[in-house]
């Protein structure tokens, strides 16, 4: 089962509301790359992953909704204060007239959270490469955020956010090298 | 939402709980790809111990983190009350 805590990983700041950063910050929220996918497909992958990377992907699924809560935590104070004037002028007024302020998983286009943005082969090897590439794509992702941000403080927790997929990523690939050993280990015998 | 001024300390040991739960979050990625290294692990038990002591000394001032019987409950129940984390 799972423990929630009432705390967030890493202090989220915004300097000031700015509905726009929150359109382009719901890309990481239910998007393709984003954290719901991310520990949706981990933590799915995990029944049928060699016992050796039971942990890496319960553990790596766990923190991805820490980091959802990051995201959800930034989208909802650059929004909280914002008028319907400012949604219109960010070009978010028909998520306003759908949910008001409230969040909705969906990408930065407004195409609602499906299934079918994560996989499961079956295949070790396969899973573990598409999970790498999954971190490589979201810190990407996070750099094109950063990118288009003015938000000192908001970019503060974005660059803890990209460096956390790099250390997953790090991570994957050393699991893909214990396969690979306990693969070759077998033809021996 | 909810905001009664919350004391500096809350953000100080917020924080120095954050900085702990890094350690221990990097730890444990790591010994999941490196389950013999014993100094990790000594040092894994190290911040997992001073972790422990934090979070009861936070818990005693500010409510509890956790619930389903993680953390003590104060009389009434104290669970509920603001801030939750994306109101600090």
């Amino acid at each position: 089962m799972w423990i929630y805590e009432k705390k967030l990983q890493y202090p989220v700041r915004v300097s000031e509301c700015n509905p726009r950063l929150a359109k382009y910050l719901i890309e990481q929220y239910g998007g393709a790359d984003g954290e719901l996918a991310a520990a949706l497909r981990y933590l799915n992958q995990r029944y049928t992953i060699p016992d050796k990377v039971i942990g890496l992907l319960t553990d790596i699924g766990t923190e991805e909704f820490a980091h959802l809560e990051m995201i959800a935590t930034m989208i909802y104070k650059l929004t909280k204060d914002a008028t319907p004037e400012m949604l219109k002028a960010a070009g978010i007024e028909d998520h306003y007239v759908n949910h008001d302020n409230a969040l909705f998983y969906q990408n930065a286009s407004g195409v609602p959270f499906t299934a079918s943005y994560i996989q499961a082969k079956g295949d070790p090897i396969t899973d573990l490469y598409e999970d790498i590439a999954a971190e490589e794509k979201a810190r990407a992702t996070y750099q094109w955020i950063i990118d288009m941000s003015d938000d000192p403080d908001l970019n503060d927790g974005l660059r803890f956010l990209r460096e956390r997929e790099i250390v997953h990523s790090q991570r994957f690939r050393e699991a893909v090298e214990m396969l690979k050993e306990e693969r070759d280990r077998k033809k021996i015998f | 939402m909810s905001n009664k001024q919350l004391p500096q300390e809350f953000y100080t040991m917020m924080e120095e709980l954050q900085t702990l739960d890094f350690v221990l979050v990097e730890l444990t990625l790591y010994l999941d790809t490196h389950p013999d290294d014993y100094n990790a692990i000594t040092q894994f038990n190290e911040f997992s111990h001073a972790r422990r002591i934090l979070k009861n000394q936070f818990e005693e001032k500010f409510g509890p983190l956790q619930q389903f019987g993680n953390s003590y409950s104060d009389y009434p129940w104290n669970w509920n009350d603001p801030p939750w984390p994306w109101q600090i």
